[in-house]
């Protein structure tokens, strides 16, 4: 088995207004539930928009210790993640269909190394 | 043929089949590929001396087998991280009553998943499957070797790391990986049937190789008409290779090729996979290319081609794929219903796009040749030749343009 780190891209920006959000929120909770039904759950996390990340650099990196943002400069940060173990790529890319389908958002999927 | 060469055609056959049994067997595509490649090694140094076995292929795999299982075991008393060796993963697949499957197409589904860029599922099945080194990979798509190698080294550590499996896909996923599969098998015919490699013009090899697979996925996929449509397509082609050259290795263009010498039986099937196919009624666009060949294959002399019918295959072709080399061939169909003026001004609206691509200043320079104007022929013929990408189609080309030049004075 291994395990997989599904990141789920957000656009920044205000979320979707509270229903749809709520129905979104419900889908994906679904998809959570059914992993842990089947075993597959490990973890999974939301986070707080990419305008609150703070950036740290320590000794070696030419620049200031502590920069506010995220990491990229990018229009979509990771607004959560989840971890999945699945027998091969096809079974976590198969999670990660569900995961999309329910919260309407793109899934980058990464073997974790052991 | 000299034992040495007669142990490299076998090398080049069996490459493919022995490397996919054994990354099955050891689960590590490098380790399989090293074991095969040492089973090849000790096959050189043997038969010249002790004659070919029987079954060559037999006797490879079960060398490489054995090279393999020696391996691992030494690993092992070693302390070494066996099962740390990244395997590919090989889940078991249900066998009652399923289709047998070939180990090379589970291997195809692999070298094919979507997870990889199709740049590298190409590289991987012509290295894996068809045989080709990296070197050859690498000139056939005009690339730096290294560029090349890093990117075949890539493919296998993802194919590895991620876990990309080893086997055929679900019937959920089957159609869509299959789409993939069936690009990457013409993507190696063509590098078989009009290749890079000046030696081989056509490396029968590889389009034997890309045939198989062709034929092992539409046996495999007897309701998808796409995977049947392909098959017909290569038979069609391979049916006319023993007119498609001369004795001296020069092209002959379709319309001047010797029609009795196209091979009857593969027609004759190429038309049977086709007809098959058709009858689902879910056209796409390997049955319309077949289809087309098949029109050509109706015709008993060039000068019989229904070449209004072709002109329709064609407009349809060109509604599912918008590719400017459909209408590119489409502008030949046309100028061959409505005159070579026609289809000159087709290609107008096509340069932009076309311009690096030889195939199109080949088909300026003939129409332009038949439209009476031999001084602009010459000159696309020039851009033809300095854009050719192997010998026999240069030749061809610096023939037509002699004899178009020698008519001008």
């Amino acid at each position: 088995m291994t395990q997989y780190l599904l990141s789920m891209y957000q656009p920044d920006g205000d979320p979707p207004e509270a229903a749809a959000l709520a129905a979104i929120m419900r889908d994906v909770y679904a998809v959570r539930d059914e992993m842990i039904e089947r075993g597959s759950w490990v973890a999974s996390f939301g986070l707080h928009p990419a305008s609150t990340a703070t950036v740290v650099r320590g000794r070696g990196v030419d620049a200031p210790l502590i920069t506010d943002g995220p990491f990229t400069e990018a229009k979509e940060h990771i607004g959560g993640f989840t971890i999945v173990e699945a027998t091969d790529l096809d079974e976590a890319l198969s999670w990660a269909r569900k995961l999309s389908d329910a919260s309407t958002l793109p899934i980058e999927v990464r073997p974790i190394a052991r | 043929m000299s034992p040495q060469s007669e142990v490299e055609r076998i090398f080049r056959q069996h490459r493919g089949r022995a490397v996919a049994a054994m990354i099955r067997f050891c689960g590590d595509i490098d380790v399989a590929e090293e074991v095969v490649q040492d089973a090849f090694l000790i096959a050189s140094q043997r038969w010249p001396a002790s004659g070919v076995p029987d079954a060559p292929e037999r006797w490879i795999v079960a060398t490489a087998r054995r090279r393999a299982v020696d391996r691992f075991r030494r690993e092992r008393t070693r302390g070494d991280r066996h099962d740390q060796a990244a395997l590919v993963h090989a889940p078991p697949e249900p066998t009652e009553d399923g289709p047998v499957r070939d180990d090379r197409l589970r291997l195809i589904f692999t070298c094919c998943h979507p997870a990889l860029s199709p740049a590298a599922s190409v590289a991987l099945t012509l290295r894996l499957l068809g045989g080709l080194t990296t070197t050859e990979i690498a000139a056939a798509f005009l690339v730096p070797e290294a560029t090349m190698a890093q990117r075949i080294v890539r493919a296998k550590g993802k194919i590895r790391d991620a876990r990309i499996p080893f086997r055929v896909p679900d019937d959920a996923d089957l159609p869509d990986r299959l789409a993939a599969v069936l690009a990457v098998v013409y993507l190696v015919f063509n590098e078989g049937y009009d290749g890079h490699a000046d030696q081989h013009l056509i490396r029968d090899d590889l389009c034997e190789e890309a045939l198989r697979l062709a034929g092992l996925v539409a046996e495999l996929m007897p309701d998808e008409p796409e995977a049947q449509g392909l098959f017909a397509l290569l038979l069609f082609l391979v049916s006319r290779r023993p007119a498609r050259l001369t004795e001296r290795g020069d092209l002959v263009p379709l319309v001047e090729q010797d029609r009795r010498r196209w091979d009857g039986a593969l027609v004759e099937q190429a038309r049977s996979v086709l007809r098959a196919a058709l009858r689902r009624d879910r056209p796409g666009p390997y049955q319309i290319q077949a289809a087309i060949n098949a029109v050509h294959a109706d015709a008993a002399t060039a000068a019989e081609t229904d070449w209004a019918q072709i002109v329709l295959l064609y407009d349809r072709l060109l509604a599912c794929t918008g590719s400017a080399v459909v209408a590119l061939n489409r502008a030949v169909a046309v100028a061959e219903v409505d005159g070579p003026l026609v289809g000159l001004a087709l290609l107008s609206d096509l340069v932009d796009q076309l311009d690096g691509y030889g195939s199109f200043h080949a088909v300026r320079a003939d129409l332009l040749r038949r439209a009476g104007r031999a001084a602009d022929a010459v000159v696309a013929y020039d851009r033809a030749v300095e854009r050719a990408t192997n010998g026999a189609e240069r030749r061809f080309l610096e023939m037509r343009r002699a004899t178009v030049a020698r008519a001008e004075r």
